[in-house]
């Protein structure tokens, strides 16, 4: 047999240490503890941005001949439903948009309805999750004037959204606080570029938080409702993906 | 500080130690996680937007399961080390930066002399640095020409460069701080600039690591933990 060496070299150890420390992260984040701390940076980060910045900033608005000259889709690019298909059939003509939860007043808005309210158009960026970044135009009533049309009532503290689509077998959903739901910039998409938006970025509404990245932007509205807390919708972590793969639910970093 | 034995001397203060190490690990998890989430979308632009259908510069390669954290693709998680830990890099690097003025390190070692910059000293220093000689025996506590180089533009530059960049694409800062994106060109001229000074900060640590080595690992790896550091013959 030949003799192997019981201590590797310097060299060994040094290289293998840092391929351990890349392990060693993946045995680490295995105890719920560790987790838990790693899981809290998304708190502080809400924490120190709310602390230190304005909360009422807004995100830099673009002109026209800056904006993307192709804006890509993501996520689902048609729910395909037959509830869907048949919306879309008509034109959205019997789209309906429930505002309802912890409001005075429930509404039931058409695409004629929420051309009623003053309008607000923005050109901004839309930052993905994995990285990307488009610029496009977007029109519609603030989601702030909408839910004071309904009465939002002073138990809320969350704004829900469900979403037409269903996204591996279960509904896609998203949540924001108060803060961003009263922002100016907070508005529920009608139009997208001058133009009914279209299928594949979510017709016929679509929410546009701006201070956060793609996935809160949930596209295909059927229903808005104000809650307390966000304990018992899905599986209580308030969105799709925050449910189901572990993204933040504060997707303002 | 002085001579504590007859070659030993006691060459790393506290708070210089503490952070070395906090600041270590940070950088692995920090760059593990951090090519993780670039094979989201491995494609860096100039400008403020960028995306599939745009120019990209850099069509980056699909980095191996062995250099990201966590080692399969998880983009959710290695956001969540990555975020986790780039707090840990920014208030650590603002810490030693406070503590540093304090206790006078950064005006005593990192200073940059006129003479270190000289020609012939640098050429001296370089000759130095091929014979595996890297303290000047009149004053060996004293950092080379080129550490101070090294050293000063990794803690004022490329640190800061990456924590700014990386500050710079949260969408919720587009809106706080403007100015960041227009420092940097929008924030996909950020996300590539992030990038850039991360291949900077590993290309030091890397080159870092090799002198350590040729240095004496054992003797510098203890100064850096216990403070102690024995001048080489």
């Amino acid at each position: 047999m030949i003799a192997r060496p019981l201590l590797p070299d310097r060299r060994t150890l040094i290289a293998g240490g840092a391929g351990l420390a890349l392990a060693g992260c993946d045995r680490v984040i295995q105890y719920p503890a560790a987790r838990d701390i790693l899981f809290k940076g998304e708190d502080m980060h809400r924490a120190l941005q709310r602390a230190l910045t304005d909360r009422d900033a807004l995100v830099p608005e673009f002109a026209p001949a800056q904006m993307s000259p192709i804006f890509r889709t993501n996520g689902t690019r048609d729910p395909g439903t037959p509830d869907y298909a048949a919306l879309r059939a008509g034109r959205f003509a019997d789209w309906r948009l429930a505002v309802d939860g912890l409001v005075a007043r429930p509404l039931s808005l058409s695409l004629a309805d929420l051309g009623r309210f003053a309008q607000r158009a923005q050109i901004t960026r839309h930052d993905c999750v994995e990285g990307w970044s488009a610029i496009g135009k977007w029109q519609g009533p603030r989601l702030g004037d909408v839910l004071k049309a309904a009465g939002l009532r002073d138990a809320a503290r969350y704004v829900v959204f469900r979403c037409a689509d269903l996204y591996g077998g279960a509904p896609y959903y998203e949540s924001i606080d108060l803060i961003d739901a009263f922002h100016p910039q907070t508005i529920l998409a009608w139009a997208m570029n001058d133009r009914f938006l279209d299928v594949g970025h979510g017709a016929p509404c679509r929410l546009r938080v701006e201070r956060h990245l793609g996935y809160k932007h949930a596209k295909y509205l059927m229903r808005i409702t104000a809650v307390p807390t966000l304990a018992g919708i899905g599986k209580g972590r308030g969105g799709y993906w925050e449910d189901n793969v572990d993204y933040d639910w504060y997707a303002g970093i | 500080m002085g001579v504590m034995a007859a070659n030993v001397v006691h060459r790393h203060a506290l708070p210089t130690r503490l952070w070395h190490w906090i600041n270590a690990v940070a950088i692995v998890v920090l760059i593990g996680s951090g090519l993780g989430i670039s094979n989201a979308h491995p494609r860096l632009y100039w400008g403020r937007y960028g995306a599939t259908f745009d120019h990209a510069w850099w069509q980056l390669p699909r980095f191996p399961a062995w250099l990201t954290i966590p080692a399969g693709y998880n983009l959710a998680i290695s956001r969540r080390w990555h975020l986790f830990f780039a707090l840990v890099l920014a208030f650590g690097l603002l810490a030693y930066m406070i503590a540093s003025l304090l206790n006078r390190h950064f005006q005593r070692d990192l200073r940059l002399r006129r003479r270190d910059l000289t020609r012939a000293h640098l050429a001296a220093d370089w000759r130095a640095h091929l014979a595996l000689r890297f303290h000047d025996p009149e004053d060996p506590r004293a950092y080379n020409a080129f550490q101070k180089i090294s050293y000063v533009l990794v803690v004022f530059l490329a640190l800061p460069l990456v924590i700014l960049t990386g500050l710079a694409l949260s969408p919720a800062m587009a809106a706080a701080w403007p100015w960041l994106l227009d420092l940097f060109g929008g924030r996909q001229s950020a996300r590539s600039l992030h990038f850039l000074a991360m291949i900077a900060i590993a290309a030091f640590t890397i080159v870092h690591l090799a002198l350590v080595i040729l240095a004496g690992a054992w003797n510098e790896v203890r100064s850096m933990l216990t403070g102690r550091w024995r001048v080489p013959e």
